[in-house]
């Protein structure tokens, strides 16, 4: 135990989840990059396409956005490995964010002809 | 006294405690960052059409930023896979990149600032200017002994054309100096000019505190906080992985943030 | 199948596993440490505690002196008036309150109530006291969060108390602190009220996050999910409450943040004028997005209000009425059902706002619906008073009064919920009835009854039963007579938020239009007045009898002198660090008692069936 920066794991009497292997992490990260890098060119593209009026270019980018933060989140954070408790309590968030923004824009959509100015 | 499952899981769960705490933490982040941008949905709905700015952001810079996060967040899962093999010496030259990469990421974000807030629209006073009756540009010379200003820009006849710049091709800037007599009102690009801004504007700036507290906390675990790797490595590695997710979270809002204000 | 014996704490094989620092020795830390910066639950919890009650102290005294401005416009407060004159001057010129300052006590009696003494009581200080407690946990999962979370509480309590000292006064829009209003009003009162709810906030999610992983990850073996205590079920959904409702709010704050200090415009509309003249300020803001964005935390906050209290109540009439809680696994589920729905009913605080009817009858629909599970939690803790051994000991007297306040306050929301019928009592003294019968004679009684439940256990005595019911009997009756009337003003149409008490609101008569308030609903203005001193007075007898008891009351006579089964009755008297010697085995559920054949009329959740019974494993 001399040297600090490659303590060993002499003693530890917990089981380690999965062994890690550091290449192929360092493989994994590098998909994972080459992904963001193309799902960044994707979404540059798809912002400066000239055919297409903006609602469908904005549903175009969120697309691509989404894929990519699953993608971080998936590998990176390793959600797709994770325990069913964080999926409840990510599921339960996603419902929740969904109501704040999907009926407080219906909120503001709805009302009676005539009452609002602009 | 010793709180149990702090740094080996607890088998039902099979999760540590402090996980459970940073997914937590995170799931109110999410509801954070979704109130923003909730009102980003609710006020761009709401603009009149043809009101709502385009091509005000610097895409290249912003893009750049997008790359230096992303890489952060490789070097941030790196350093804990380094942690988790015992190998010390990576854990210190990865995470030493992902602070460098985060300085990196908040240089550019105050370039950006900085561009905004130097640059000035200046509406001037009836019949001033047959050029228009608006200028609009990057500040050069603002000394208040003198009794004009420089900016670096052009003459507009209306707000409108400053609002679409994506579809304005080749836009000539000229230095351009104004008397102060004809200067009806002077407003830089700051949140306060319009709700584009005022959005763009706290954003970005929550997220750069994130930014900057992630680094903070990093930087401790780097720095001082070193001294728990020879004393317990796995409660160690745990912290690093806790303080890696709170990194990738704060990824992936920019991740949206980005198209979001960037590109739409 | 072998058993698998686990330890607990998890054993760990190397001498120095923990952070160097750490107390895993017991020398002394000295006092500052372990009274002021605290890590263990239970100063913390008592911490919250005192902090709370001072605050709803101060409360209460705002509300009296709005009081009097209401019963007596005009004229110089009694007592309090010089002394308000001579701190804060001009706004109380002469000891009258002036309507800017009327404006304030209400905003900041609304704000401290709610932020600074309920939540922190109810929440934070019961919880952080009794939950690790029954649940078997040596403390927290995160103590030194904990006591942050303190900390952010206590400044934040101090940037509001120091708002009332400013040029300007606190805050004057309200607890709600609307747009364009707080914007426009020309205090940094405002400010000062959004970054003291900024590290309000802040102390309550740190504070979610620690509750919901201790609940998670440090029961006591043997304790599985359906085995806690209804307790711990409702601080847990609370803090689910807490956790995911408050960021928007938070958000909001920031929003409004950077509408005073920077200009922007969030929530301030195109061609808003203040004091007649055109705002310099961008425009298209909306001041629909802050009420959405504070009502998505204004609703489930009060769920936050009541579920503490619910849980408190459960665990006294099962104690008291030495039988099981009917209904347990109803009650689970309701407040489960609760806590999810009361995130999609919040428009029901607008639907003055012009809202269409589609949108109103969505909201509408899940505000009657929230009412269900609400009902079956009060109808289970109704049933289980059936054929129970009833002890009208003082906690017991609080949870039964709960019951039937709770009942008239939750029955008054409905006309409120419903849209068509909330269109007249809308921002009337109706809904102030409401709501305060729900917090007040509910919620705080659930908190009284609380705080003589858990006393010993605290303290090692009792407090005395005599003013305890002195106590009970005062407040049962003065706050009925103080909240009972507000029903009726409401209905004849009295508005809020009038300093004058509706004077001039009445002088604006227009004939068949627009009529006058009643002489005797203006009457009620005196009585309602006196009722609210007289439940002042009615509260010093508890504040005596807190404070004697810790010294002189009378020392219980053992570590469960209710005869509990929850676990928190079974550790020592006070609990210390660590609370438990042993860690427990949890062997049954939460209520078992009057069990048959069993010796005594409770038997304790770490009760094994027969002596020697192997130890099993949590995982479950």
């Amino acid at each position: 135990m001399s040297d600090p920066n490659t303590a060993k794991p002499a003693g530890e009497p917990e089981v380690r989840e999965h062994a890690v292997d550091f290449n192929y992490y360092l493989r994994r990260c590098v998909y994972v990059f080459v992904a963001v890098v193309c799902a960044v060119s994707l979404m540059l593209v798809a912002s400066y396409l000239p055919h297409f009026d903006w609602p469908a270019k904005v549903a175009m980018i969120l697309v691509v956005a989404c894929t990519n933060a699953f993608v971080v989140a998936g590998f990176l954070m390793h959600l797709i490995s994770e325990k069913k408790m964080i999926y409840t309590l990510l599921a339960f968030t996603a419902f929740f964010f969904a109501g704040l923004i999907g009926l407080t824009v219906w909120a503001m959509q709805d009302f009676p002809a005539g009452t609002v100015t602009h | 006294m010793e709180i149990p499952y702090a740094v080996h899981p607890r088998p039902d769960t099979g999760i540590y405690n402090a996980k459970v705490g940073i997914w937590l933490f995170l799931a109110s982040e999410v509801m954070l960052f979704g109130a923003l941008f909730s009102a980003y949905v609710l006020i761009r709905v709401g603009t009149p059409p043809g009101e709502w700015p385009h091509g005000w952001q610097n895409v290249t810079l912003g893009t750049l930023n997008t790359l230096v996060l992303a890489l952060s967040a490789i070097t941030t899962l790196m350093a804990w896979v380094a942690c988790k093999v015992r190998q010390f010496g990576k854990f210190k030259f990865f995470h030493g990149c992902t602070l460098l990469l985060a300085l990196t990421f908040l240089c550019i974000k105050g370039f950006e600032y900085d561009d905004h807030l130097t640059h000035y629209e200046i509406h001037l006073t009836a019949g001033s200017n047959a050029g228009g009756s608006i200028a609009d540009g990057h500040m050069v010379e603002n000394d208040p002994k003198k009794d004009y200003v420089i900016i670096k820009g052009r003459f507009v006849n209306d707000e409108q054309e400053l609002i679409d710049l994506r579809s304005q091709k080749d836009i000539r800037e000229t230095e351009l100096k104004i008397p102060r007599s004809q200067i009806k009102d002077m407003q830089s690009y700051g949140p306060w000019h319009n709700d584009y801004l005022a959005l763009y504007f706290t954003m970005t700036a929550l997220h750069a505190l994130h930014i900057l507290g992630g680094s903070i906390v990093i930087g401790y675990l780097w720095g001082p906080g070193r001294k728990l790797w020879k004393v317990d490595p796995e409660h160690f590695t745990n912290r690093v992985e806790v303080s890696g997710l709170f990194w990738h979270f704060v990824d992936l809002v920019w991740i949206f943030l980005f198209p979001v204000l960037y590109l739409m | 199948m072998e058993t698998i014996v686990h330890e607990f704490p998890p054993y760990r094989e190397h001498e120095a596993a923990h952070e160097p620092g750490a107390h895993g020795h017991h020398e002394d830390i000295g006092f500052w440490r372990k009274y002021i910066f605290s890590t263990d639950h239970k100063i913390i919890g008592i911490q919250y505690g005192f902090t709370a009650l001072c605050f709803m102290l101060f409360g209460f005294f705002l509300m009296l002196m709005m009081r009097w401005q209401i019963a007596h416009p005009g004229a110089p407060i009694p007592v309090l008036g010089p002394l308000l004159a001579k701190i804060l001057g001009q706004p109380a010129a002469g000891g009258v309150m002036s309507p800017e300052l009327y404006n304030s006590f209400g905003a900041m009696h609304g704000t401290i109530m709610v932020f600074l003494a309920i939540v922190p009581l109810a929440f934070a200080a019961f919880g952080n006291y009794v939950v690790p407690l029954m649940i078997g946990a040596p403390d927290m999962a995160f103590p030194r969060v904990n006591m942050a979370s303190y900390q952010a509480y206590v400044l934040g309590g101090l940037v509001m108390l120091v708002s009332f000292f400013i040029p300007g006064g606190a805050a004057q829009a309200g607890w709600t602190s609307y747009s364009p209003l707080a914007t426009s009003i020309p205090t940094d009162g405002q400010l000062f009220w959004i970054i003291g709810m900024i590290l309000l906030i802040t102390s309550s999610l740190l504070g979610a996050v620690n509750f919901i992983a201790t609940i998670i990850q440090l029961r006591a073996p043997g304790m599985t999910w359906m085995r806690l205590p209804f307790f711990v079920w409702a601080q847990f959904v609370t803090a689910f409450l807490l956790l995911l409702a408050f960021p928007p709010l938070e958000a909001a704050a920031i929003m409004q943040l950077m509408d005073n200090v920077v200009h922007t415009s969030f929530f301030l509309p195109t061609g808003l004028a203040v004091g007649g003249q055109l705002a310099h300020i961008s425009g298209g803001g909306s001041p629909l997005l802050w009420q959405h964005l504070f009502w998505f935390l204004g609703h489930p906050e009060v769920y936050v209000l009541i579920l503490p209290a619910m849980g408190i109540v459960c665990e006294i009439i099962a104690n008291n009425t030495r039988k099981p809680i009917w209904g347990y696994k109803s009650l689970v589920y309701s407040v489960l059902v609760v806590g999810f729905l009361s995130f999609i009913v919040w428009a029901h605080h607008m639907y003055l706002t012009g809202m269409g009817t589609k949108i109103a009858t969505f909201f509408q629909a899940t505000t009657m619906m929230i009412s269900i599970p609400s009902v079956i939690i009060l109808t289970c803790l109704f049933i289980s008073l059936w054929g129970g051994s009833i002890r009208f000991n003082t906690p017991m007297l609080f949870a039964l009064g709960f019951l039937p306040m709770f009942g008239i306050g939750g029955l008054t929301g409905l006309p409120l919920g419903l849209a068509p019928t909330d269109i007249p009592l809308h921002d009337t003294y109706y809904v102030i009835a409401h709501f305060h019968y729900v917090v007040a004679p509910g919620t705080i009684f659930a908190l009284f009854a609380g705080i003589y439940y858990w006393f010993p256990k605290m303290t090692g005595r009792r407090m005395n039963e005599f003013w305890g019911r002195v106590h009970f009997w005062g407040s049962l009756v003065f706050m009925n007579l103080v909240f009972m009337p507000m029903f009726a003003q409401g209905l004849e149409g009295m508005l809020r938020r009038m300093s004058d008490g509706g004077a001039n609101y009445s002088a604006a008569r227009v004939p068949g239009v627009l009529d006058t308030l009643p002489n005797d609903i203006m009457a009620l203005h005196t009585w309602i007045l006196w009722a609210a001193v007289a439940l002042g007075v009615a509260q010093i007898p508890f504040i005596i009898n807190l404070f004697w008891s810790m010294s002189h009351g009378e020392k219980v006579e053992s570590d469960n002198p209710w005869g509990a089964t929850t676990l928190d009755w079974q550790a020592p008297t006070p609990p210390p660090h660590g609370n438990f010697a042993e860690p427990p085995q949890v062997y049954r559920g939460p209520y078992e008692y009057s069990v048959p054949g069993h010796a005594t009329d409770f038997t304790p959740q770490n009760e094994p069936d027969r002596p020697g019974t192997p130890v099993f494993s949590p995982a479950h």
